[in-house]
């Protein structure tokens, strides 16, 4: 036998006088790709159950019992990962690179839930999803948002997802798993920091419904556009809405439209006023946008591993650092040219300003639409639940009179009830 | 209401083909397999973060011994502290912080050392003594039994060698081994 190892020094002996035999390797095999399908089939089957209970049920209980199923089972037991929320990052990295592979599961756990949205709305968040379930348990005393700061915070998720798809698509890391704060629950371990970070936000949890769902979840906001184009949704009312008002105050995550009251007509002329200066302000924004999100995406790729790696070189080969990093010694280790790693680098910061510029027209444009919305007035005649905020949890829905009629539970004195032939939806 | 519905199922139906487009193109490249994570050995820099970044309580990342490529030294630099009192088990002079090596006796002059897992805290004192003055047998592996298969593994994330990266799962280890070259 040839040595062609670099670093044989002592020849391994041939044991002649006792026949040692050489022990083997010990190699314990990761799950088999079944384990990973049944979790495709589990998740298939919560989702099924959770629109089933949402939209046919109308059972909170159900909900409830399928949430904490989904706790235990994708949290506590599969430790979170692989989770739908994280495999967005697996999807954009795989449509930016295509030498990434991303694995069927994978591909399923991101894609079925958009899938459901499609169909029924964000039946995932209600009960499927750990994260969202969760958090849903913990909720004993909610509180309401002051209106102001909810439109605000509401529009962090968006600012979020297109961060974390600039990280995902250059290859320079998963924020969402990076930081994600339940995970560390699921797990009992993890950075002191992202633990405190999980126990704070379910604290929180206990009076501000959802806090991660709402005001931070990337995949909430995708699950909320798909929900904007469901075929059946989730319906306060089992029958016809009354206006009774009764469920105004049912929701904790502040997902119901009120009906809208007779607009007084002095208003409309500064409403037609407000939207066209608004929407003349979106290609300014969209500009705009572009051109920070650069910016920004420039400022970024000194996080990435090749880029930060480059300066660091660049400083030792021009004297500026004369002791080296565990990074800088490996790369020299490797042998690898400086040009090579300086050429990567550059294609790097370009890929993250060019993605720096998408996220930028994409903040914009979603600033650009609410500031839209706030101004358009949509006349709505009964109590609805929002299809982008409504995450399908079931509380309104016995606060509805025509619902505890339906159940055969008393209903409340002087509660108006839809007349007995009004046509049913279910 | 008529338009309304028109638009909502048009938009709805073009995203699930689209969808079903994107699952289709990924699953086509024959890269629906799974994917592990797994340490190069021939990149890796024994840092020693592989102890401390692991998400777990005890890192997921375990010594292990290439058996075909150990000279079974009496004089194991990743056995002993350098210059150690003498050359036997007391716990002064072993290097492994948690005593995870066992050393046997196999014949005259050469000792057999086996890495106790269930000990080991991934710390690579042991890997770093092997490889600088020995034949680099020992070296550090993710344990598939142990991992949790985190979507973006942490010490991945921190190690400064990029040496962990994901292997597709029916081939889940990088043990070092005997005519493999650098």
């Amino acid at each position: 036998m040839i040595w062609l190892l670099a670093a044989q020094r002592f020849p391994p002996p041939e044991f002649t006088e006792t026949g040692h035999k050489l022990p083997g390797f010990l190699a314990p095999l990761p799950r088999g790709p079944w384990m990973e399908h049944f979790d495709v089939i589990v998740l298939l089957m919560a989702l099924a159950l959770a629109s089933w209970l949402a939209l046919r049920g109308r059972s909170r209980r159900g909900l409830v019992a399928l949430g904490t199923f989904s706790v235990m089972y994708f949290g506590f037991w599969r430790k979170g990962c692989i989770c739908s929320i994280g495999s967005i990052q697996n999807i954009a990295q795989g449509l930016a690179d295509s030498s990434f592979g991303v694995p069927a599961t994978v591909l399923a756990f991101g894609l079925a839930p958009l899938v459901f949205a499609l169909l029924f709305g964000r039946v995932f968040c209600s009960s499927v999803c750990p994260h969202g379930a969760l958090q849903d348990l913990m909720l004993i005393k909610p509180v309401k948002v002051p209106v102001w700061l909810e439109h605000g915070l509401r529009l962090i998720p968006y600012m979020y997802l297109g961060l974390a798809m600039i990280f995902a698509a250059t290859g320079g890391g998963y924020i969402i798993c990076q930081y994600d704060p339940f995970v560390t629950i699921f797990r009992f371990s993890g950075s002191a920091l992202m633990v405190s970070c999980g126990i704070e936000l379910l604290v929180f949890g206990m009076f501000i419904g959802r806090p991660y769902c709402r005001f931070l979840c990337p995949y909430g906001v995708i699950l909320g556009m798909a929900s904007n184009v469901a075929k059946w949704r989730v319906r306060i009312t089992p029958d016809t809405c009354t206006q009774c008002r009764l469920c105004e105050q049912s929701c904790p995550f502040d997902a119901i439209n009120p009906a809208t009251i007779e607009t007084p007509s002095r208003t409309v002329k500064t409403d037609k006023r407000r939207l066209a200066a608004m929407i003349l302000l979106l290609p300014l924004l969209l500009v705009s946008g572009g051109w920070l999100g650069g910016l920004t995406g420039k400022r970024l790729a000194h996080k990435h591993r090749t880029v930060s790696l480059a300066e660091r070189i660049y400083l030792e080969e021009t004297g500026k650092a004369t002791d080296t990093t565990d990074a800088s010694a490996a790369f020299r280790a490797t042998g690898a040219p400086v040009e090579n790693l300086y050429a990567d680098a550059q294609s790097v910061r370009d890929r993250y300003v060019l993605a720096g510029r998408w996220c930028g027209v994409w903040i914009a444009l979603v600033a650009g639409g609410k500031l839209i919305s706030l101004a358009i007035r949509r006349k709505r005649y009964d109590y609805e639940a929002d299809q982008t905020r409504c995450v399908a949890c079931a509380r309104c829905f016995k606060s509805c009179p025509q619902e505890l009629q339906r159940l055969g539970l008393p209903v409340p004195e002087g509660a108006p009830l839809a007349p007995p032939n009004s046509p049913a939806i279910f | 209401m008529k338009r309304r519905d028109f638009f909502l199922n048009a938009v709805r139906s073009a995203t699930m083909v689209g969808l079903g487009g994107l699952f289709a193109s990924f699953v086509h490249k024959a890269k629906a397999d799974g994917k592990v994570w797994q340490i190069d050995p021939w990149k890796c820099t024994q840092c020693g973060l592989c102890a401390t970044e692991c998400v777990l309580e005890q890192s997921a990342v375990k010594c292990v011994h290439s058996f075909d490529i150990c000279g079974y030294c009496r004089l194991c630099t990743g056995y002993f502290e350098p210059q150690p009192n003498s050359l036997n088990t007391a716990a002064e002079n072993q290097l492994c912080p948690t005593g995870a090596i066992f050393r046997t006796f196999v014949e005259d002059p050469y000792y057999e050392y086996t890495i106790n897992e269930p000990l080991c805290v991934g710390c690579a004192k042991c890997v770093k003594g092997c490889t600088m003055f020995g034949n680099g047998s020992l070296h550090l592996q993710i344990r598939h039994n142990v991992c949790v298969h985190c979507n973006e593994c942490s010490i991945a994330r921190a190690c400064p060698a990029d040496a962990i990266h994901r292997v597709p799962v029916d081939q889940p280890y990088k043990f070092k081994s005997r005519g493999e070259q650098v």
